[in-house]
C-alpha cells in the first residue's frame, strides 16, 4: 500500500522498483498485509472456482448437451467444491479475521506474527499443489488429471484401485497442508483475542466478531483436525498399502464418511460464524442503534459453536444409521435452529426502530437475513430423517447448501467488503456500482438457486452431466444456468469496482460510516503500528463516548 | 497518523492478560488431542476386526519398562522448570538431560518392538487391518515424540551454551506442556493398545 507516502503538494515522490514493493509483500509478517493477501488470494481462487461453476452450468443448459466429457465434469465438481470451501471462503474469513480482529481489540499485531505469515503460505501453496494437479495428476499412470472424486473424496473411491494416479494424492495433501495452516491461524487468532487485548477491553467488551471468531477458531481447532487424521488414514492406505477403508479387508467405508463428516459439518459454521460477525457490526451501525442483546448474542455463538460439532451424522441419514441415531441426529440439527433463530431475531430487534440507512453493506446484510432464514428453514427440512430419504442426493439439497453458502456467507461477505474496503484502502466503493452489483447478484442468486429446488423435488441427482429430456427439468435447468450468468456479470461488476474504486474512488477518512468499533479510530488505511498510543476503552462503543462525551455507553456498563 | 485518544480513563486497574505461550500450546494440545482422538476411534472400532492373521493379541506385548521410563521423564522436565525458575543451573541441566535420556529410551523401546514386529513376526502396517491400527496410531505418538526430543535438544543445546537462565522459565514451561501432553497421549494409547485391544 502507498499509505505511508503521505502526499506534499509540489513535492515528486519517488516510485519504488517493483521487486522492492514484492519483496515487501511476500516478507511481511504485517497482520493488516497479510490480512490483503488471503483476500486477494482468495478473490482469484474466487474467479477460478467461479469459472468451474459457469462451465457445469454451460454443461446443464439442455439435455444431452456435450459441452465437456463426463469425465472433465466430475473433475470441475470436485474442484469447484474444495476450491470454494478450502480455497476461497477459509481464507477470505481469516484475510478479514487477520485484518480486522486486531485493530478491533486495539492491539498492535497478531500474537504471533511469523506464524501468521506461514500459515498464510501454507494455505498459498496447498492451493497451488491441488491446482497443479491438472499439469502433474496423471503421474506414472496416464490416468486421470485433476482430482474427481467429489469434494468429499467418499471412500472406497479413493483407493488406489480406483483412483490411480495421483489426482487424489493431490486433493488428499493440498487439503492436509492448507488444514495445518488454517489451525496456525485459528491458534493465533484465539492467543491475540484472549492475550491480546487493549486495557479496559474485558471480553464482555469485545465487539461481537471478535467473539465470533474466536468461536470459529476453537472450532477449527477441535474441527480441521479430524479432516487431518483422516487424510492421514487415506494416505497410509494409498502409500503404505494400510486397510483404514479398504473393505476388501475389512475396513469401513462408513468409518471415513463420519470421520469426513465431524469435519464437514461444523465446517459450515466455521464459515457462516465470522459472517454473523460482520453483519453483527454493519448492522447495528447503518441502523444508528447499538447490538441488541449482546450477551444473548454471545451465549447463541458459543452454543452454535457446541451444537453444530454433534450433528454431523445427518449427512448420512441414507446409508442406514440404527433408528436411536438418526432421532440423536434429527434432534441436534434441530436444536441449531434455535440458536440461529435468536441472532435473527436480535439483528430485526437492532433495526427495529433504527434510522436505517440503506447504503450497499446495509442491502447485502438485509438479504442475508432473508436469505439465511431461507437457507435455516430447508436446512430444518432436511434435517428431518424420513424427508432426506426422499431428498438425499437431489438438486434440493445442492440448492439448500448454497443457499447458506451463497445466500448467507457470499452475502455477508459482500456486506463486509462494502464496509471495511474504505479502511483498508483509504477509498470509497462506488455506491453507484454497488447498488448494480447488489441487484444484479440478487437477481441472479434467485433465479438461480431458488429454481434449483424444483428439479431436486422432481428427482434430479447432483453430481450428473447430463440428463434425458421430457423429465420436467429443462427449463428449470436452463433458468438456472441463466441466474448463473447474471451473477457471473455482477461478480465482474464487484472486481472492477474494486479496482477502479483503488485509485478513482471518493476519500475516506477515518470514519466514513460515523461507526462506534476501535478500528474506525486509526486512518485508512492504518500504519503499520496501528495505533501510536494503545487506546484504553470503558465501554463496547469507544467511538460513540469519545463522540458523545456528554452521554457516554460507559456511564451504562 | 492519527491515534484514539483514551476515551474516559477509569480508574486504572490493573489489566492481566493471560499469557500467549500458553494460551497457544494449550490450543495446539486441544488440537491435537482431536487428531488422536480419530486415530483411538478407528483403533478401537477395528480392534478385532482384521479378517485375516495374526490378531494383535498374539504379537503384541506391553513395553512395561519403557512407558515407566517415558512418564518418569515428565517428572524430570517438570523438576527441570522448576530449578530453572529457581536459578539453580546445575539441577536443570541434569534433569533436561536426563528428560532426554528417557525420552531417547522410549524411543529406541518403539524401534525394538517394531523391528521384533517387522522382522521377527512378519507384521507390518499392510498386514491386516490390525497392523493398519497400531502402526498409525503407534507411529504418530512416536512421530510427536520425535518433535518433542528436537526440541528438548535444541534446549539443552542453547543451555549448554549458556543461553537459557531464569528469564526463559516461561517459555521452557510452555514446552513442557507440550511434553506432558505426549506423555499422557501414551497413558490412553498403552491403555488402548495393549490393555483394551488386546
Amino acid at each position: 500500500m502507498a499509505a505511508d507516502v503521505m502526499a506534499f503538494p509540489g513535492v515528486q515522490v519517488e516510485s519504488r522498483p517493483w521487486v522492492e514493493i514484492l519483496h515487501e509483500w511476500v516478507t511481511t509478517v504485517d497482520h493488516k498485509r497479510i490480512g490483503i493477501l488471503y483476500i486477494a488470494y482468495a478473490l482469484v481462487f474466487l474467479v477460478i472456482g467461479g469459472i468451474e461453476a459457469t462451465i457445469m452450468r454451460i454443461q446443464l443448459l439442455h439435455s444431452h448437451n456435450h459441452f465437456v466429457s463426463p469425465q472433465v465434469f466430475n473433475r470441475m465438481f470436485t474442484m469447484h467444491g474444495t476450491t470454494m470451501i478450502f480455497y476461497v471462503a477459509m481464507p477470505v474469513l481469516f484475510g478479514f479475521a487477520n485484518y480486522l480482529v486486531p485493530l478491533m481489540i486495539g492491539a498492535r499485531d497478531m500474537a504471533f506474527p511469523r506464524l501468521n505469515a506461514f500459515s498464510f503460505w501454507l494455505m498459498a501453496f496447498s492451493g497451488l499443489l491441488l491446482y497443479f494437479s491438472f499439469v502433474g495428476g496423471s503421474g506414472l499412470y496416464g490416468a486421470g488429471n485433476a482430482p474427481d472424486v467429489g469434494w468429499w473424496a467418499y471412500a472406497p473411491l479413493t483407493a488406489k484401485a480406483f483412483s490411480p494416479g495421483h489426482s487424489s494424492d493431490y486433493w488428499t495433501i493440498a487439503v492436509l497442508v492448507g488444514g495445518f495452516g488454517s489451525i496456525g491461524t485459528a491458534i493465533n487468532l484465539i492467543a491475540t483475542i484472549l492475550c491480546m487485548r487493549c486495557p479496559g477491553m474485558h471480553l464482555g467488551r469485545m465487539p461481537l466478531l471478535a467473539w465470533l471468531t474466536v468461536v470459529m477458531s476453537g472450532m477449527v481447532l477441535i474441527t480441521l483436525t479430524p479432516l487431518a487424521a483422516a487424510q492421514l488414514m487415506l494416505l497410509v492406505d494409498r502409500y503404505l498399502g494400510g486397510h483404514f477403508f479398504d473393505t476388501q479387508a475389512g475396513g469401513s467405508a462408513a468409518l471415513w464418511m463420519h470421520f469426513f463428516w465431524i469435519f464437514g459439518h461444523p465446517e459450515v459454521y466455521i464459515l457462516i460464524l465470522p459472517c454473523f460477525g460482520f453483519i453483527s457490526e454493519i448492522v447495528p451501525v447503518f441502523s444508528r442503534k447499538p447490538i441488541f442483546g449482546y450477551p444473548v448474542m454471545v451465549g447463541a455463538s458459543v452454543f452454535i459453536g457446541f451444537v453444530s460439532m454433534s450433528v454431523w451424522a445427518h449427512h448420512m441419514f441414507t446409508i442406514g444409521m440404527s433408528s436411536y441415531a438418526n432421532s440423536f441426529f434429527v434432534i441436534t440439527s434441530m436444536a441449531v435452529g434455535i440458536p440461529t433463530g435468536i441472532k435473527i431475531f436480535n439483528w430485526l430487534g437492532t433495526m427495529w426502530g433504527g434510522r436505517i440507512l440503506f447504503r450497499t453493506p446495509m442491502l447485502f446484510s438485509i438479504a442475508f437475513l432473508f436469505q439465511f432464514l431461507i437457507a435455516g428453514l430447508t436446512g430444518i427440512m432436511l434435517a428431518a430423517a424420513p424427508f432426506d430419504w426422499q431428498l438425499s442426493n437431489s438438486y434440493f439439497v445442492v440448492a439448500h447448501f448454497h443457499y447458506v453458502i451463497v445466500g448467507g456467507i457470499i452475502f455477508a461477505l459482500f456486506a463486509a467488503f462494502y464496509y471495511w474496503y474504505p479502511k483498508m484502502t483509504g477509498r470509497m466503493l462506488s455506491e453507484t456500482l454497488g447498488k448494480w452489483h447488489f441487484w444484479l447478484f440478487v437477481i441472479g442468486f434467485h433465479a438461480t438457486f431458488d429454481t434449483m429446488h424444483i428439479p431436486g423435488v422432481l428427482g434430479m441427482p447432483r453430481r450428473i452431466y447430463t440428463y434425458e429430456p421430457g423429465r420436467g427439468w429443462d427449463t428449470m435447468n436452463l433458468i438456472v444456468s441463466i441466474g448463473a450468468f447474471i451473477q457471473g456479470i455482477a461478480i465482474l461488476i464487484f472486481v472492477y469496482n474494486l479496482i477502479a474504486s483503488y485509485w478513482k474512488g471518493a476519500l475516506a477518512g477515518n470514519d466514513p460510516w460515523d461507526a462506534w468499533t476501535l478500528e474506525w479510530a486509526t486512518s485508512s488505511p492504518p500504519p503499520a503500528y496501528n495505533f501510536a498510543s494503545l487506546p484504553v476503552i470503558a465501554s463496547r462503543r469507544p467511538l460513540w463516548d469519545l463522540k458523545h462525551p456528554e452521554d457516554p455507553d460507559s456511564r451504562y456498563d | 497518523m492519527s491515534a484514539i485518544a483514551t476515551a474516559l480513563p477509569e480508574t486504572s486497574r490493573p489489566w492481566f492478560l493471560p499469557d500467549r505461550g500458553r494460551v497457544s500450546m494449550a490450543c495446539l494440545i486441544i488440537a491435537e488431542s482431536a487428531i488422536f482422538t480419530i486415530f483411538v476411534v478407528a483403533y478401537l472400532y477395528y480392534a478385532g476386526k482384521s479378517l485375516s492373521g495374526p490378531a494383535a493379541r498374539d504379537v503384541l506385548e506391553a513395553p512395561v519398562f519403557y512407558s515407566i521410563c517415558l512418564l518418569t521423564s515428565s517428572l524430570t522436565i517438570h523438576l527441570a522448570g522448576r530449578f530453572l525458575a529457581r536459578g539453580q543451573h546445575v539441577a536443570f541441566l541434569t534433569s533436561w538431560v536426563l528428560t532426554v535420556v528417557l525420552g531417547g529410551l522410549f524411543l529406541f523401546g518403539t524401534g525394538q518392538e517394531w523391528r521384533h514386529l517387522i522382522y521377527q513376526r512378519g507384521f507390518t502396517i499392510s498386514t491386516n487391518l490390525a497392523g493398519t491400527t497400531y502402526y498409525s496410531l503407534v507411529g504418530l505418538h512416536a512421530f510427536h515424540l520425535t518433535v518433542g526430543l528436537v526440541l528438548l535438544l535444541i534446549v539443552l543445546i542453547f543451555a549448554l551454551s549458556g543461553h537459557v537462565g531464569r528469564d526463559h522459565a516461561a517459555r521452557v514451561e510452555v514446552l513442557s506442556m507440550y511434553w506432558h501432553f505426549v506423555d499422557a497421549v501414551w497413558v490412553v494409547v498403552f491403555t488402548v493398545v495393549y490393555v483394551i485391544g488386546r
